[in-house]
């Protein structure tokens, strides 16, 4: 118990010069479960793929800082090298076949086989399969995590817990496991499965197997965890130990970054009070992870109202489900008419606008000059930029006015292009957001979602679009819907914001609320009440 | 210098090197007792023969159904046009308008079927489009002889019913595009009347490439998402792309039949979409972006070496091996221009 297992000291990465791990240190003792937390993108699972030796870490330019593990230092090139020296990890996808039976994965490729002639001729590649004891293998690896699992069940009918069972089943049975890393095993499970999960995580801790668990579910981190460590932005901003570490404690410290918002200048009306612009009534959207299941809003005339929400919980779903992208049902409201739902040129036609968090599926066209990208919707659904010709039979495009407004938007959101001939593709991230949203702004929409505005763009990009979001919202009045991940962000900009979970909008509040309070909302906790 | 790049570099290598190719062709030819005027004419001749049929590639590049490996389909219906002309009685040039007259319906309804089939298989597009047009070339062969054609000039001479595999078009729509305003200098005679039926078309095309629906059916071709998502009804421009492209299939072999001479029947349109690919390709699109000057400048490239190749080297090497060489140089240049299919990502 006492032993060190695992040291990783000043542990350092960036993607072509984008940080994302600074100076992380990491201890881990011989039996000992870790939990790891912090919002997405904090880096919790590039620091589990440097420690297993993902190839994508060697291929995007390796890492830097040093591992010792099992007293002996490391630096893994692949997988397979931690996977010898004893590190196994279960990945938050599945890894199975599924028309095999859990024994067959568990032992996959490291199966027991019996000798015979025809191995006699074409050597051990063709010895038979020793079923018997390929069975025993298993089901001892089954009990040490003393599940219910039926090892002879084809993997494709299992419900999920079981799948995942039968994942880390197969980690565990790998000759002298060490280190086991749980990348938010639990995500998936039931109330009840998880339960059992945790049990067991911590009777192989007993058993003398390190355990690094990731999640979101802070509870369970309490629960089980010996020492916590919380990240954000690629640093470790605290380390607790289970015993003095509360769930609002770790939340705040996951999203309390302290930010200035001074900048912010009140409202002069009080958007709580003016009129209603956009009512959501059970809506739900069947998009592939972000699923939307219930949700009822009220978009107020002139305001930011700010959607936030752990990855996956629904709020993406939100503005792709109104706007048509993805099948939806419901009744939206916008300014006393019903919008009809899955039918985006009626959405579009109403005033409303959408900047997607998909750029280069949804929202440009790469292939294009940024004239077209600019000018495009407004062209199809506003009839700007033509010209008409032979009493409106002919609608011929009026490249000078195509122009004109894309040189105005490139000096209004200082995009960086050669010439408004340029192709979007060849365009940063950020200047690619941007023509994003001077395409949804060139629709002059009354209301505009505007979905993870900043993901993958630098500082200074984000700044601008911010900039550009809230000045449109003073200047021109237009109300905003911003849909984004990251809270701060979303304190910075919005008026109000709403917190989703799991498909339902859990709670909204002002802006100015502290963080821990949205925090605590994100990981399911209804706040003061419960 | 940087001039010169950026032109190489807009037209294209293989262009140039095909070009190149073509430009030695004509220079050897007087050499080996080919006579230019005479082969600038064929070269000519089937520019303005098969320049409508490249041009049909258009409209489904442009929305994104690929390259219209169904255009046996379209040319049926001009050769149900051009033969219900004949049979109607009209003679002369009059004969050739109520072709494209009367083939209009049915490339509608072909491409209109054709089209809702091809966005049930989005992604697979041309590999179905292929199988439409041999389905339809079959189909049409058991039609051709059920079909109560009666006009002595196309239908068999025994049993006097079913229509022939070749019919001639003399004294109907034989040249009237050809001959109207035909030049003639030596050897050399320019169809200036096909000439001028092409670019007209051609015109239409790049002019409705620049209206608001042209654009639609760009972008939905660039990003069908992005275009959906402003609005834009990706399924009925898709159709339109392939209800254009099928009736300028039907248009394309008439021109084609005017100049030949003959009507080709039965398995006569089953290999007619391959030079078209090929041309269009050559010219230098890709199977998500073309322009009319690929139109152009593919035709007459793919057109020149096939009819110069034959003919100067067979003046060469002193045997009749024409068919051969044509053969080859044919297939060759389909192969070649199939290799440099290029895809834009998405």
């Amino acid at each position: 118990m006492e032993a060190t297992l695992l040291e990783m000291k000043n542990i350092s990465k960036d993607f072509f010069g984008n940080t994302v791990l600074e100076d992380v240190n990491l201890t881990l003792k011989k039996g000992e479960v870790l939990g790891l937390v912090g919002e997405n993108g904090a880096g919790k699972s590039t620091l589990m793929k440097i420690l297993f030796g993902m190839k994508s870490i060697e291929e995007t330019g390796g890492y830097g800082g040093t591992i010792e593990f099992d007293g002996k230092p490391v630096a893994f090139h692949s997988s397979e090298e931690a996977l010898a020296s004893g590190i196994g990890m279960v990945h938050q996808e599945f890894s199975l076949l599924p028309e095999f039976t859990a024994t067959e994965n568990i032992v996959l490729n490291r199966e027991s086989t019996r000798y015979s002639v025809v191995s006699e001729l074409f050597g051990s590649r063709l010895n038979t399969l020793d079923r018997q004891s390929m069975q025993k293998k298993a089901i001892e690896a089954i009990n040490k995590l003393a599940v219910k699992l039926d090892s002879e069940m084809l993997v494709g009918d299992m419900p999920v817990g079981h799948k995942q069972f039968t994942e880390i089943s197969r980690e565990l049975s790998r000759d002298g496991m060490k280190l086991l890393i749980l990348d938010e095993p639990t995500a998936v499970l039931t109330e009840h499965e998880a339960l059992a999960l945790l049990s067991s995580i911590k009777r192989l801790a007993a058993s003398g197997i390190s355990v690094i668990f990731i999640t979101h579910r802070l509870a369970e981190i309490l629960e089980v965890c010996d020492q916590i460590l919380v990240m954000r932005d690629g640093c470790i901003v605290k380390q607790l130990d289970s015993g003095n570490a509360s769930v609002s404690g770790i939340a705040k410290a996951m999203v309390g970054r302290e930010v200035d918002t001074s900048s912010k200048k009140a409202k002069e009306v009080d958007v709580e009070t003016a009129p209603v612009e956009m009512e959501i009534k059970n809506l739900w959207v069947d998009m592939a992870g972000e699923t939307v299941k219930d949700v009822s809003l009220q978009v107020h005339k002139g305001e930011i109202l700010g959607i936030g929400g752990l990855a996956g919980q629904g709020k993406l779903g939100i503005p792709n489900g109104i706007m048509g992208l993805y099948p939806a049902g419901g009744t939206v409201t916008f300014r006393g008419k019903e919008i009809k739902l899955n039918n985006p040129s009626d959405c579009l036609a109403s005033g409303l606008a959408f900047v997607s968090e998909d750029r280069a599926g949804v929202g440009l066209l790469l292939d294009e000059s940024l004239e077209w990208n600019i000018s495009f919707s407004a062209m199809q659904v506003n009839n700007k930029f033509l010209k008409s010709y032979l009493g409106g039979l002919v609608k011929w495009r009026d490249e000078d006015a195509i122009r004109e407004v894309t040189q105005r938007y490139v000096d209004a959101l200082q995009i960086k292009c050669t010439s408004t001939r340029q192709k979007a593709r060849s365009l940063s991230g950020g200047n690619q957001q941007k023509v994003c949203l001077a395409k949804a702004l060139a629709l002059e929409p009354s209301l505009l979602f505007v979905s993870e505005p900043t993901r993958g763009i630098d500082i200074g990009a984000k700044s601008l679009v911010l900039q550009a979001l809230r000045r449109y919202n003073e200047q021109q009045g237009t109300t905003i819907v911003m849909i984004s991940s990251e809270l701060e962000e979303l304190r910075s900009v919005c008026d109000r914001i709403a917190i989703i979970t799991d498909g339902k909008v859990i709670g909204i509040r002002p802006a100015h609320c502290p963080s821990e309070e949205f925090g605590l909302l994100m990981v399911g906790h209804q706040g003061e009440g419960k | 210098m940087n001039k010169m790049q950026r032109f190489i570099k807009e037209f294209g290598w293989p262009r140039l090197i095909i070009a190149a190719f073509l430009l030695s062709l004509f220079v050897i030819a007087p050499f080996a007792g080919v006579n230019i005027g005479t082969s600038l004419t064929d070269t000519i001749m089937r520019f303005s023969m098969n320049g409508v049929m490249v041009l049909a590639m258009v409209p489904m590049i442009h929305s994104g159904c690929g390259l219209n490996f169904g255009l046996p389909l379209g040319i049926i219906a001009g050769l149900l046009g051009g033969t219900l002309a004949m049979q109607f009685g009209f003679t002369g040039k009059l004969s050739f308008l109520m072709a494209i007259v009367l083939c209009t319906p049915f490339a509608l309804l072909f491409g209109w079927a054709y089209g809702k089939l091809l966005n049930r298989v989005k992604g697979g597009e041309m590999m179905i489009a292929t199988y439409v047009g041999f389905a339809s070339v079959s189909f049409m062969c058991m039609m051709w002889l059920l079909l109560p054609y009666s006009n002595p000039q196309m239908v068999w001479g025994y049993g006097g019913s079913g229509l022939r595999t070749t019919i001639s078009t003399e004294g109907y729509y034989y040249h009237v595009l050809s001959d109207f305003l035909n030049i003639k200098i030596g050897h050399l005679s320019i169809p200036t009347g096909s000439l001028l039926f092409f670019a007209l078309l051609a015109f239409l095309m790049w002019a409705f490439l620049h209206t608001k629906k042209g654009t639609a059916m760009t972008a939905v071709g660039s990003n069908p998402i992005y275009a959906r998502a402003s609005g834009i009804k990706i399924d009925s421009i898709r159709t339109l792309s392939v209800i254009m492209s099928t009736w300028l299939g039907a248009v394309g072999i008439l021109v084609y039949e005017q100049a030949f001479g003959f009507i080709q029947l039965y398995n006569g349109p089953f290999y007619m979409a391959l030079p078209a690919v090929s041309a269009i390709l050559i010219g230098g699109a890709s199977v998500n972006k073309a322009s009319i000057t690929n139109v152009i400048v593919g035709t007459f490239l793919f057109q020149g070496i096939v009819t110069m190749t034959p003919s100067v080297m067979n003046s060469i090497i002193h045997t009749d091996m024409s068919e051969v060489i044509r053969i080859i140089v044919s297939n060759g240049m389909i192969l070649y221009a199939l290799t440099r299919k290029t895809e834009e990502t998405r």
